[in-house]
Order: structure tokens, then sequence, then C-alpha cells
């Protein structure tokens, strides 16, 4: 048995964390900023913005990872502009993959949030203001902490699903081992090349962290946080 | 052109005079509410002007009263108008002004009292006053806390508060940014009557310390008429009464405000004599003829309509020449109405009994309409004497000088 655990090739997983830990990062700053927006204003465009946002859960991941390989490919304005700045292609790089990750966990943390933000009791809100307090004050000290469970625990799904994905990840990022092989990728290499044992023990060790995951948001969205 | 409120001294001391005629807010705001899905469209059109001291919106759900207040405070943007406090423009639709409610200095109790959960009372308090230098703002909480009696439940969230305490929190987190203009919507709604009587006790202090107009809504009767330096009394997004509770609730000016005040003896007739020599007309109704005093500008063969506070309205034994409580003085011919009745129902309070009586004689109700009744209330004592409980037969009297003619034409 230790002699399985020093085959292992433990990179895939470092791998996975990194990016799911910096796409979550990603998601949780921009997803913010966009429910935020959506939850606030009311302008033109507001449901496509929204429906803009949630295409990611509904589109196959090869077809968005397609759509993303045309749209930040080396001959593209966005991938040339990439390179121009970090002096490196975007495209079969590790960032690739967090550029991956962060789309398909950004939908589900902009929906919960939205709807997080929404659910606030605007009295409060309105009671903040009358005493004073700005919009950013308001929003840091009033409506978010009013709205941080769900939050939290749409953080978490966020993580979970950037941690898995497989499609997109393909598609933009590649399988170059030691270099952009995710979890997700390197069992599915595994089981390719017929190394069943690998495969069940990245498998064991991902269900683990999923487990451990969903236990833990059903404990903050049971307790009282407050 | 725009009419003054006045504050009068009423009932239990000297409430000394306000700075009279100094109208601290002014306020004329027009907004219109276009009708979506099932709910019809709605026109809030009202204006009005406040001294120092209580002015009670007072009116039925739904009527704009807590319009007024979000748009005082700047969450609802009029359509047109003008609101000045302290004579700084908070809102003008002529020239685009509108201060954010961050800028307006109003303090605003809301009817959930919207204390924020996630932090302590003290720090629910410090909220509005993170501003101040540090020395200041410590004072000024523990001075807070101590008058609103929240010293010991300082470290306390509002979820471990009572009802009262909540309350009570709530008002001194509005108070202490020493707001120009103080608005709560129905403060006392779900608290019990010690709670109210708290409350009330608490008003009137804030009332005699800060000389800020405050601007409170309800839709009890009696909290408008124990509170109200002056009343205003909202109808389908109009002021249609405006004055000292006394005033408004002795004078209602139309049958929906008496009703609205819960006022149940309205009446409906024809002016059927005028006589100014012996200030004294003669309306005569479905079933009885009333003497009121003289109706300046009616004619005679006017509808007018007519209300009898319940608690004007006396009993007297049939066949007796004078009334046997002391209100009736007067004989029948000098504006004494006598009219016979027969009990059909009792409704006991704590304090009192009401009287639900049918008016005897008279055409009968061949025509199809109900039979009209009057509605008395008597005190406890009263009722005893009189031995009411043992019979059914009385004549209802009430003077001609308490009865109040509604200033607008009955259809």
């Amino acid at each position: 048995m230790p002699s399985v655990f020093h085959q292992i090739d433990w990179f895939p997983l470092w791998l996975s964390l990194r990016v799911a830990v910096l796409a979550t990062a990603i998601s949780l700053g921009a997803g913010l900023a966009l429910a935020y927006i959506l939850a606030r204003y009311r302008f033109r465009g507001r449901e496509a913005l929204d429906a803009l946002v949630t295409l990611p859960i509904v589109l196959p991941p090869t077809v968005l990872g397609y759509y993303l390989l045309v749209l930040l490919g080396r001959d593209t304005f966005l991938g040339r502009g990439f390179e121009a700045v970090f002096g490196f292609p975007l495209v079969f790089t590790w960032q690739a993959a967090v550029v991956a990750a962060t789309l398909h966990s950004i939908p589900l943390l902009v929906k919960a949030a939205r709807a997080a933000l929404e659910s606030v009791d605007h009295n409060m809100e309105n009671a903040a203001r009358t005493l004073g307090a700005s919009e950013w004050r308001i929003f840091f000290q009033v409506t978010l902490p009013l709205a941080r469970r769900s939050i939290l625990a749409a953080t978490v799904f966020a993580f979970a699903r950037a941690l898995g994905d497989f499609g997109v990840t393909i598609m933009i990022a590649g399988n170059i081992p030691g270099r952009t092989q995710t979890m997700a990728v390197a069992i599915y290499d595994a089981v390719q090349s017929g190394d069943t044992l690998l495969a069940n023990l990245m498998v064991l060790i991902i269900s683990a962290l999923a487990i451990g995951i969903l236990y833990w948001t059903n404990r903050l969205q049971g307790e009282r946080l407050l | 052109m725009r009419q003054r409120l006045t504050v009068c001294r009423r009932r239990n001391g000297p409430r000394e005079q306000t700075e009279q005629g100094l109208a601290l807010l002014e306020l004329t705001i027009r907004k219109h509410f276009p009708a979506a899905g099932s709910s019809p469209g709605f026109d809030l059109d009202v204006s009005m002007e406040c001294e120092a001291g209580v002015t009670v919106l007072f009116g039925s759900s739904g009527s704009g009263k807590s319009l007024t207040l979000d748009s005082l405070a700047g969450f609802l943007r009029p359509d047109h108008g003008r609101i000045l406090l302290n004579d700084e423009i908070l809102f003008d639709a002529g020239s685009r002004i509108c201060l954010p409610p961050q800028r307006r200095g109003i303090g605003y109790v809301f009817q959930t009292y919207a204390l924020f959960p996630h932090m302590t009372v003290e720090q629910n308090l410090a909220f509005g006053i993170k501003r101040l230098p540090g020395l200041e703002r410590h004072r000024r909480l523990h001075e807070m806390m101590e008058v609103f009696g929240l010293t010991a439940l300082a470290a306390r969230r509002p979820q471990d508060l009572s009802g009262g305490e909540k309350q009570r929190a709530s008002i001194a987190r509005a108070l202490i940014a020493q707001p120009r203009l103080l608005l709560l919507d129905e403060p006392v709604r779900g608290l019990d009557y010690q709670l109210r009587m708290d409350f009330y006790s608490v008003l009137r202090s804030i009332r005699q310390k800060y000389r800020i107009p405050i601007l409170l809504v309800t839709h009890d009767v009696t909290e408008g008429f124990v509170l109200a330096d002056r009343m205003v009394v909202y109808q389908a997004g109009r002021i249609v009464q405006r004055g000292v509770p006394d005033e408004v609730f002795y004078h209602p000016q139309n049958a929906a405000v008496a009703r609205l005040l819960g006022i149940s003896n309205i009446f409906t007739g024809t002016v059927e004599e005028l006589d100014s020599a012996a200030d004294c007309s003669r309306i005569r109704t479905a079933m009885f003829p009333v003497t009121v005093p003289y109706l300046p500008g009616r004619l005679r063969g006017d509808r007018v309509s007519f209300c009898i506070p319940h608690q004007h309205v006396l009993l007297a034994h049939p066949g007796a020449a004078k009334g046997e409580r002391g209100g009736a003085r007067e004989g029948e011919s000098g504006g004494e109405n006598r009219i016979p009745v027969r009990v059909v129902e009792e409704v006991s309070t704590p304090t009192a009994v009401r009287l639900l009586l049918r008016v005897q004689g008279g055409p009968d109700t061949k025509d199809g309409n109900p039979p009209l009744q009057i509605e008395s209330e008597l005190t406890r004592l009263v009722y005893k004497r009189m031995g009411v409980a043992k019979q059914k037969d009385w004549l209802v009297t009430f003077p001609k000088d308490f009865i109040h003619v509604f200033g607008e034409q009955a259809e």
C-alpha cells in the first residue's frame, strides 16, 4: 500500500486546489459586484445580464470551452491583449484553467448572492441611510453581514464546482501532465490508460472532499451565525 | 391661504405653547402610483406645515400616511412639490433638488424597529454617530442609554430584547444623531397596554426635550387623541381634515372622517326649520326630528348629514320630565332631543357599556330601510345606577349643542 502512495503524482490535486481557490476568490469579488448591481439597480438589459451570467450553468461545458477558445485564443483580440500584458499566451496554461473554473462557478454565486441581497429587509438599509451611513458603509456593515450566510454557502458550492470542472478546462487548458492537468482531467487520464488503482484513489479523495464540503455548508446554513 | 395649525393646550396641565406659528417643516408633495396588476392606481397629494410638537397622521391603512413619511425621509421621490425643513430645501421638483436620506437629518422609527440584528444595542446606537469625536460619542451614547433604560441591555442583540425594549432602542438610535425631524411609523403596534402607556410618556418627554417636529402615523383613534398636538386626517391619499384633536374629533369634516374616528351615530335628514334668533334648526330624518344649533348658510329643504358622538347620548326614563343624568339640563323645548328607543344589544368594556338602541315609533320600516339605531356609551356606574340591565325601553336624550352637522352637503 505505501508504495501506491509513493507512485502517486500529487500535482493534479494541488493544481486543482490552487485553481479552485483562485477561481472562487475571483468569482466572489466579481459575483458580489454583479449581484449588487442586479439587486440594486433597475436598468435596461438587467435581466439580459442576469441571463448572460447564468448561461454557463445551461451550456454544455465543451460548448462553453469552445466559446472561450474562440474568444481567448492566440489570434483573438482578448488573447493578444493577455499576451501583451503578461508576456505569455493564456490558452493551455494553468491560468486558463482558472478562467474555466471561474466561469463555471460564477453563476452560482451571482444567483445566490442576488437573492440574498434582495432578501435583506430594506428597512434595515433605509434605517442606516437616515443614520447618515454612506452606500458603501451600508453594503459592508449592514447588507453584507445580513446576507453573509447564504453568500458563504454559495461560495462553498462555487468552490466545489470550480474544483470539479472538466469540460471547459480540457478545452482551453488542455491535458498537459505537470502543467495543466487538474484532478478531474487526471482521473479521466488514469481511466483511459487503465490505471484503475490510481483512478479509484483520486475518485475517493475528490469524493471525500465533496462530502466534507457538503457537510460544512449544511452546518453553515443550519447554525445561527449571528 | 394655507391654514396654520395652532398648538392648543388640552387636558393634564400646561403644555406650554410651542413657537407659535413658526413652521419648521413645510411639505407639499404629489406622486402618482400607476395601477399595477390587481392593485389600482393611487395618488398621493398632500400638503402640511408642522411646528415643533407632535403631529399625528391619522387614517386607515393605505391612505398614504407612510408614503408621506417615506417622501420626507427621502426613500420616495415625489413627482411634484417641495419639502422644506428649517428653511432648508430637502426636495424641490422644480429645481430638481432631492437630498439623499443621509443628508436630511431626519430620524425614522420603523414599524418593525429595523434594529440591526448583527449588532448589539450599543453598536446599534453608535451606528449613527460614528463621525463624532470619541469622547463626545461616548458621552452621548451613555446618556442616551441611561435616558432610555438601555444601559443594562447594552451588550444584548435585538433578538434578545422584548418588544418594548426594541422600541426604546429604536427611538434612542434615531434620536442620538440629533435629527431635525422625527418620524414614527405606528410605534406601538403589537405592544400591550402597559407598554403603550410607557411609550406615551416617553414621547411626551421627547417632545419636551427636543424642540423638533414629530410626525407619528397611527390608525388608532385613542392614540391620536392622547398624543397629538395637532392631527392630520388622511383619506385616499389626501388630507381631508387638520386641527387639534378636540376639533377633529367633535367636528369631523364629513361622514367618512366621522366613521374613521369611530363615531357610529351618523344620520342624514332634511332641514325643516331655521331660527337664527333662538339658535335653533330642525332636521327631519326618516324616523325622528332633531333639534340642532342654527345652521348658517343652509336653506330649508337642504339635505344634511350629522353625527352624535355616542358618549353624548344619554338615557332617561320614559315619562320622566327631566333626564336622569347631569348632562340633561334643558327641557324638551329648549333644544334637548328626546327619542324613544329600545335596547337591542349591550357590549361591555372594562370601563363602560356600549348600548345599541333601536329607535321606536315613527313611520315604520315599510320602505325597506333598516330600522334606525343609535349608539350610546354609559360609564359602568351610570349603567348600574339607572338599572339599564332590567329595563328595555328608554328615551335617549342629547343636547343640540353636541350634534355636529357636517359642512358638506349630503347626497
